[in-house]
């Protein structure tokens, strides 16, 4: 049974990632000016471009075009940075593992954070704590991430000259072992704490506004009734059901938190896929931008699907439909 | 309060030309000067009055909140009315259309779409407006649903009035409010997606945005403090503003279908 629901979810998928492929696909052809300058560049001469519109069917049809480019991705071939010289993926790879340690430390401390947060705030609500709780979410949550990146900056690293402030490693790169770990650790730490704090505000505010509801409901009164100690009630209980929207919610910020995380790394000097997709930007290389959009696209699919499936995991009223 | 906010910048958008005491572009006085009598919010590096450029990014936010404000509700609007009315393989077909939408990454899309297209405004309102309606769509859908079965819609049936006619006069109305609420989330976040383009730089340079200010701020954050914290203050009114007239709104209405 649990075997047919993944699978239904699987094909369900299907759908989103033809429309996504199509939409890249779009891209590259509704743009102004000739394809082939998109995809090789300006600077090439007449050779170069045969050869490219060879390469990449640019002179057959429409629909054999897009079999070859979903063909393409499908193989992991997102094509060839110009501007590098190198095949996207290599490029797209050497940033991954940066900008992955600081959007999953990000997750992982927003999710914790936010859920203590809302727990704090719901289990006495309306009293002070609750108030400040949530007036401190709804001021963070309106805040723009560069502008809290900025002030932390000023702040942290200017001013108090707490914490470094750019970079990923002390210049000259990090040093071996437990040292370097240390010099990465010290250096992530503000960006994390930055990036993380928007999603804190949200899973907060849900988290609160979910507690809330459930501890008002029937089987908390009966749990309560029963004369289980208040704590085991909100912490058990009423936690477990409110949780469910929190893990869908925290699935779809994945996208949030990449777009976040390329503001926070351009502004810390994260050397990650954000500061690429930057300079990418500049240069005008649109097939590392692709690769990257197209990334982020099925990264957030990816995530959906995990928490449908957590979802389903977790409430066992629906895996067994 | 939340509707005071907004309506502050919304007012102020609206009466910048006027109220700013100089053109924001025009080199108003010396550079990097902290705020002072004559310039209220300091001025930048090349010594133009960021009082006036805050006031006029009111005026590029507002704009691009309402076109893209525009064209979600009437895609959002026309798709869930079409696939809550009708249901069946239509609404199969456009709820796997409103999934796509609602998956694909805007800011990555915007990204892309200002490297491929230019960094006019018209494209990132464009593509913004083209891609944000999936839930109002949603919402519609939900609404349309509930009042597919109601009274008022079944007597309409009876007098004999046209699809058209019933989901334009009885259904319509109903599914607004809630839309609205929503939609004022929405351009909470579509403000915050301009800003933070803006300050990639990824936004016309020749219109004057809250982001791009906040960007330009960058580079002289040591000794210029005054310019990155003004316009966030602004952006956060803002997004402040039409997130506290959503959830007004959404309370107002809350225990309707």
């Amino acid at each position: 049974m649990i075997g047919r629901y993944v699978g239904r979810r699987l094909l369900q998928v299907l759908p989103t990632v033809a429309g996504i492929l199509l939409i890249g696909f779009l891209l590259l052809h509704l743009a102004p000016g000739d394809p082939v300058l998109a995809l090789a560049g300006e600077h090439g001469d007449a050779a170069y471009y045969a050869f490219m519109r060879e390469k990449f069917g640019l002179d057959r049809s429409l629909p054999q075009q897009l079999a070859t480019y979903v063909g393409n991705v499908l193989r992991g071939d997102l094509g060839v940075s110009y501007i590098q010289g190198r095949p996207v993926v290599d490029v797209i790879a050497e940033r991954l593992g940066a900008t992955l340690l600081l959007t999953a430390s990000a997750l992982v401390l927003s999710s914790a954070a936010g859920i203590l947060l809302g727990l704090l705030a719901a289990s006495r609500s309306g009293g002070p704590r609750d108030v400040t709780v949530s007036a401190g979410a709804l001021g963070l949550y309106a805040a723009p991430v560069f502008w809290i990146a900025q002030l932390a900056l000023l702040t942290l690293s200017l001013r108090i000259g707490l914490f470094p402030v750019q970079g990923m490693t002390r210049p000259g790169g990090a040093p071996a072992g437990l040292a370097g770990v240390l010099d990465v650790a010290r250096h992530l730490t503000l960006p994390v704490l930055v990036l993380a704090s928007q999603e804190i505000a949200a899973v907060t505010r849900l988290t609160r506004i979910g507690l809330i509801e459930e501890l008002a409901s029937d089987h908390i009164r009966t749990a309560r009734a029963k004369g289980l100690a208040e704590r085991f009630v909100v912490g058990t209980h009423a936690l477990r059901r409110a949780l469910l929207p929190v893990v869908t919610v925290i699935g779809g910020r994945v996208g949030h938190l990449l777009s976040g995380a390329v503001v926070v790394e351009v502004v810390f000097g994260w050397p990650g896929l954000g500061r690429l997709l930057l300079s990418a930007m500049q240069t005008r290389d649109s097939p590392v931008l692709l690769g990257i959009f197209l990334l982020v696209a099925f990264s957030v699919v990816i995530a959906n699907l995990l928490t449908d499936l957590a979802y389903g995991w977790l409430d066992p009223r629906i895996a067994y439909r | 309060m939340g509707l005071g906010l907004t309506l502050l910048v919304v007012v102020v958008a609206l009466l910048a030309s006027a109220l700013a005491p100089f053109d924001p572009f025009a080199l108003a006085g010396p550079p990097l000067a902290p705020p002072s009598r004559a310039h209220l919010m300091g001025t930048d590096a090349l010594g133009r009055d960021l009082f006036s450029g805050v006031l006029h990014g009111a005026r590029t936010s507002l704009l691009v909140a309402t076109v893209v404000g525009a064209l979600v509700m009437t895609i959002g609007l026309a798709v869930g009315m079409a696939s809550g009315y009708r249901g069946g393989l239509l609404d199969d077909v456009l709820m796997r259309v409103t999934e796509i939408f609602q998956t694909l990454p805007r800011f990555f899309l915007a990204i892309v779409v200002a490297a491929l297209f230019g960094s006019e405004l018209r494209y990132l309102v464009l593509v913004l407006g083209l891609t944000s309606w999936a839930l109002v769509a949603r919402v519609v859908r939900s609404e349309v649903l509930s009042l597919r079965g109601s009274e008022f819609v079944e007597a309409a049936r009876a007098s004999g009035a046209s699809d058209i006619r019933i989901i334009l006069r009885e259904i319509l109305p109903n599914t607004l409010p809630a839309a609205i609420a929503y939609l004022g989330l929405l351009l909470a976040q579509v403000i915050l997606l301009e800003a933070s383009l803006g300050f990639l730089g990824l936004i016309d340079p020749s219109v004057i945005s809250w982001g791009y200010l906040a960007g330009q701020a960058q580079r002289f954050l040591r000794v210029a403090w005054w310019l990155s914290l003004f316009p966030g203050v602004a952006i956060m009114v803002a997004v402040l503003g039409l997130n506290l007239l959503a959830d007004a709104l959404t309370d107002v209405l809350g225990g309707r279908g």
